[in-house]
């Protein structure tokens, strides 16, 4: 643990009725960084962003996030302090316009009177054009977020969590379903918002991850099997055995 | 296309104000006294409604202790009421402590002498009340069926609780208000009847203008995107314990308000007004009527009950029946309700499979196009 650290996650264990989802799990995160995590299915990938958002409590374990402790605090706390989430599958609000699911990430502060009493800011508003132009929904501004296509939708939801200026971001799957050119163009868009924000990807597309040239950990039952760049862990032994040593499809 | 629809909207929109207004001026003049009376009720009922439409069609937080907050509107209505005009009765307080040999008023009686405290304690407390209910169930993270559940039970406490002080509030005899006075005028007499019309129809459209404004903008959009995907607005940083709390209470002042106008037009509040039934009612005046667009809310909580009323006076007991399917009917062929089935494509849908419109191809370009053109 050091002062450059943003993110720490101290002997993590979860335990759900016996079974160990994470299993005295380390891992520490530099501000800035772009991490990606792989894992076969049930390695903990899920949880262990579940345990850094709040939405499970850790058995034993400390989760430190600049500076601070973040177990016990409630999810929009944690939300708060700088740590925003994209899911698994796109998470926005169907029955809004694409505008108005961008207002909800950009308002601060998310405090009832505020949304109430005062008119949105311009500069949120120059926020919500930026991003916007940057996911290329301009032309969908006022469309129901839920006739957009899959693409669109997840792109959506990365424009949403950016919007909340969070400093960690935590991307589960974004490219799940999505065609090869917009892997692509989510890839260079999640490598540019590194460096400023911290960037943790969970996904299972080999070459979307080595697409985003990052360093990666490597998942498996619940615990940190191995850490470094695409090509350490390509020749990793014990990772070749339990996830790259299968046929990949 | 858009252009004229938003005209067309904009035409029906006026219209409709006209006539409203229109409506409402003339009523007392059109209707009897009897119907006027009822029009006057069920108006009020239709506040309530609009509570309902907020936390359920809104919020998505199906309540069923509305009734609850109802009451409690009513009770600080009649009890004012009562205590006005209870200066030839012994002991100077009102006519039914006698009946139980209550000689001292209860404490809680002593500030409803004065109007202004009960003016705002008619909304006030039913919110209070609400609040704290929605805070204890929302912070525990209740919600679906569970919560409509807890509030039903609560309803049950508060039916029960009602019922059985006679000393305090007459018990299950309730409170009348009808003989009492008010500015030197009988309650139930017609002239303060017209006026309580007035206040009703007044009150129900400046109900609607808040709701409108509640709805309208972020917190709306906050509220739906609780309805929708809670754990989504919580990981975006809101709390939605607060929003549901606030609206949860919101509805329950509105509910307050109903149940006094409701109470001072027809006659009495009694615990009858907290029974599981009469909530549940609330519910389909709102589901039919169509949840999430406010004026469904309003219209159904009318419409509704002046059908229930014509019905029973025909055919005694079969409402019941007709309520029942109804409720049937709007769950299986128009879960949007009657008006957000309007609102949507519902009207086009019905006549496309009357055959009297021609389906629209994948692309409207297409269809442009095919106009002209050869049919298919």
């Amino acid at each position: 643990m050091n002062n450059k650290d943003l993110l720490n996650l101290i002997n993590i264990t979860v335990s759900f009725e016996g079974f160990l989802a994470l299993n005295k799990l380390n891992l520490n995160l530099k501000k800035g960084e772009l991490r990606a995590v792989i894992g076969p299915n049930g390695a903990g990938k899920t949880t262990f962003l579940d345990v850094i958002t709040g939405k499970v409590k850790p058995t034993k374990g400390e989760v430190i996030f600049k500076g601070k402790s973040l177990i016990g605090r409630k999810e929009h706390k944690i939300a708060r302090l700088g740590v925003g989430r994209k899911f698994q599958s796109p998470r926005i609000f169907e029955n809004l316009t694409v505008k108005e699911n961008l207002e909800i990430s950009v308002t601060t502060p998310k405090s009832p009177l505020n949304l109430i009493n005062k008119n949105i800011k311009d500069e949120q508003l120059n926020e919500i054009e930026r991003l916007m132009k940057i996911v290329n929904l301009a032309q969908k501004v006022n469309s129901k977020a839920g006739s957009l296509s899959h693409g669109q939708k997840q792109w959506l939801e990365i424009a949403m969590l950016v919007g909340q200026k969070p400093d960690l971001m935590l991307v589960d799957e974004p490219v799940a379903g999505l065609t090869d050119e917009e892997t692509d163009l989510t890839a260079d868009l999640l490598k540019s918002l590194s460096g400023e924000n911290t960037v943790v990807v969970i996904d299972h597309d080999m070459e979307f991850i080595r697409r985003l040239d990052s360093n990666v950990s490597v998942l498996n039952q619940g615990t940190v099997l191995c850490e470094g760049t695409m090509e350490t862990i390509q020749k990793d032994k014990k990772v070749i055995d339990v996830y790259l040593g299968r046929p990949e499809d | 296309m858009s252009l004229s629809k938003i005209k067309f909207d904009k035409k029906i929109v006026l219209s409709f104000w006209i006539i409203l207004i229109a409506l409402i001026v003339a009523a007392p003049t059109l209707l009897p006294v009897f119907r006027l009376n009822l029009l006057g009720r069920y108006l009020s009922l239709s506040i309530v409604a609009l509570g309902v439409d907020l936390i359920w069609g809104y919020t998505g937080l199906l309540s069923l202790g509305q009734g609850i907050f109802f009451a409690l509107g009513g009770y600080c209505a009649a009890m004012y009421l009562q205590i006005t005009s209870s200066s030839e009765f012994p002991n100077n307080i009102p006519e039914f402590f006698a009946l139980y040999g209550v000689e001292k008023l209860p404490f809680f009686w002593e500030p409803f002498r004065s109007p202004v405290f009960t003016f705002f304690a008619i909304w006030i407390i039913p919110a209070l009340v609400a609040g704290l209910i929605g805070f204890l169930v929302f912070r525990n993270r209740i919600k679906g069926v569970y919560f409509s559940i807890l509030t039903q039970a609560s309803l049950l406490v508060f039916f029960n609780f009602f019922n059985g002080q006679q000393k305090l509030i007459n018990g299950t005899n309730g409170l009348k208000t009808d003989v009492t006075q008010l500015f030197g005028q009988m309650v139930g007499s017609e002239s303060m009847q017209r006026i309580f019309f007035w206040i009703t129809a007044i009150l129900v459209i400046a109900a609607w203008f808040f709701a409108k404004w509640v709805v309208k903008g972020r917190f709306g959009n906050i509220l739906i995107g609780i309805r929708d995907d809670e754990p989504r607005v919580r990981f975006t940083g809101y709390n939605p314990v607060i929003f549901k709390t606030i609206i949860f209470s919101i509805a329950g002042g509105l509910a307050g308000i109903s149940g006094a106008l409701y109470t001072v037009q027809s006659g009495i509040v009694s615990p009858q007004f907290m029974t599981v039934p009469f909530s549940i009612e609330m519910v389909i005046w709102v589901a039919v009527g169509g949840r999430g667009t406010l004026l469904g809310a309003i219209l159904g909580a009318v419409f509704i009950n002046y059908a229930k009323s014509l019905v029973s006076e025909a055919l005694p007991a079969s409402w019941m029946f007709i309520q029942g399917g109804l409720f049937i009917l709007v769950v299986t062929a128009l879960p949007e309700g009657v008006l957000g089935w309007i609102q949507g494509d519902g009207p086009r849908n019905l006549l496309q499979r009357l055959g009297l419109k021609r389906k629209i191809e994948t692309y409207p370009s297409l269809e442009v196009k095919n106009k002209e053109g050869n049919n298919e």
